[in-house]
């Protein structure tokens, strides 16, 4: 959107509603990096503060959507507007789940952390970074109207994928090992499946950043579509 | 219908350079753009009501079931029959009566009227005002509100069956309810007539259209189906028109 409204309000409206999903973006980001801190790091207190953070995420969301339905009523947007207003609201529902898998994530570190530590983490902060990453580059993509920028972070979803698989099939010999050890597993595995699922609302947010630049719906295509 | 590479000019202005439509049949085809972009004129072209004014000019060629409108011999009085015109602000003759204003055009063209009560009842309820109107058809058309004259000035229109019908700003000088029955009735005379509107209105546009064509400096820029010109316009200028991002 290079030129800006006749309507000075208008514009500002928009530009409102970009920061509030950026700023929600933020959040969320920030999140999942000190969910996983929390888990790796064995610390209690980071782990509640991600759990405390959340109704601020919660709050936004709400925040963020009667901003747009208002800018619906208000405006009747098209085009390029209609475009990004639609995207807006499919948007914030995505890094709010995001958010949502963050204090999931929070919450096994809260389990974890009241048993003697499973093994050194190092398949999981890797995997953390990758998933975090795709987070933040659909966001840039976002940020930059970048609709190739956007198809990358699709690309990358395979890597998370693999990620987990790995994770999976080692957590898998610990339980087999001592049955002792399945609790904190599956809390381990979880972890990775949160994460696994964050990589999948970060490719729906690229997808949903191709069709506002370009109009062009890549959902639902298979392979082809990455 | 189809205009084919269309000019119009006021003595040297060249109000229309060169546009080329066609307005699928028993459609509704919107025409926007910003004042003075040519949109009125060019639908004045298509019932040769742009000639009348003086020092205007036509060029090019308008597409009538295949015969050319402009053809020499072709008499204008009878495209007019054929193509209806409906004006922005409602245009009944004050003192005519109801049912005089719908046999209006009929009258003028001088052809008989065998049965003109018929004719009205059937106009009038084509233009869904008869159960409005049955009993004061000879009350004035200016006793009625701004809405019911929109109408009964369709209806006037329709009482020639034409084939075409172009409408220019018909709801501009209307409220929102009248608005909306003007709207609801473009919906229904699609089933029957090829309907042109030009219209400020975006989303009046958006609203009635099937197709929406934008016009600006006399030149079409862009036409497509209406949904997608106003989800995804190809055409940067269109884009930043809809979207209000104009100069």
């Amino acid at each position: 959107m290079p030129l800006t409204h006749t309507d000075r309000e208008y514009e500002a409206e928009l530009t409102k509603l970009r920061e509030r999903i950026l700023l929600l973006g933020a959040k969320v980001e920030a999140a999942i990096a000190g969910a996983i801190r929390a888990v790796v790091e064995r610390d209690d207190v980071l782990a509640q503060g991600i759990l405390d953070g959340d109704a601020e995420v919660d709050r936004l969301e709400v925040e963020t959507d009667q901003l747009c339905l208002s800018i619906l009523a208000r405006r009747q947007p098209v085009a390029s507007d209609l475009r990004f207003l639609t995207i807006a609201l499919k948007l914030v529902t995505d890094l709010e789940r995001i958010g949502d898998l963050s204090v999931n994530i929070a919450e096994r570190a809260l389990e974890l952390n009241k048993e003697p530590a499973l093994k050194p983490y190092v398949g999981l902060p890797v995997m953390a970074q990758a998933a975090q990453g795709m987070v933040r580059e659909a966001l840039d993509a976002f940020v930059s109207r970048d609709a190739d920028r956007a198809r990358d972070v699709l690309g990358r979803d395979e890597t998370v994928d693999a990620y987990y698989e790995q994770i999976f099939r080692e957590l898998l010999t610990y339980m087999m090992e001592e049955p002792r050890n399945i609790y904190r597993a599956t809390r381990v595995q979880s972890v990775a499946k949160y994460l696994e699922r964050i990589g999948d609302h970060a490719c729906n947010i690229a997808e949903m950043v191709v069709f506002m630049v370009r109009g062009e719906d890549i959902r639902h295509r298979g392979a082809a579509s990455t | 219908m189809a205009a084919h590479d269309l000019h119009a000019w006021f003595g040297a202005n060249e109000a229309l350079k060169g546009i080329t439509l066609a307005f699928p049949e028993t459609r509704v085809t919107a025409i926007i753009g910003p004042s003075g972009c040519g949109k009125s004129t060019f639908v004045r072209c298509l019932n040769r009501m742009h000639e009348v004014v003086p020092g205007a000019r036509v060029a090019g060629r308008v597409a009538l079931d295949g015969q050319d409108i402009y053809a020499p011999g072709v008499n204008p009085v009878r495209v007019r029959r054929r193509v209806g015109m409906v004006f922005q602000k409602p245009n009944p003759f004050p003192t005519m009566s109801i049912r005089e204003n719908v046999l209006a055009g009929l009258r003028l063209s001088g052809e008989p009227v065998p049965d003109p009560a018929g004719t009205v009842e059937k106009a009038l309820r084509q233009a869904a005002l008869w159960d409005e109107v049955r009993d004061v058809l000879k009350r004035t058309g200016s006793s009625l509100s701004g809405g019911q004259q929109q109408r009964l000035c369709i209806a006037r229109a329709l009482a020639l069956e034409p084939e075409v019908l172009l409408m220019d700003e018909p709801c501009s000088a209307l409220d929102p309810i009248a608005t909306a029955r003007i709207e609801e009735l473009i919906h229904e005379l699609r089933e029957r007539y090829t309907i042109a509107i030009v219209t400020h209105n975006m989303q009046q546009a958006a609203r009635v259209a099937d197709f929406t064509a934008f016009f600006y400096q006399g030149e079409l820029v862009e036409v497509d189906r209406t949904d997608v010109l106003f989800t995804h316009p190809n055409n940067r200028k269109t884009e930043d028109y809809i979207t209000g991002r104009f100069g």
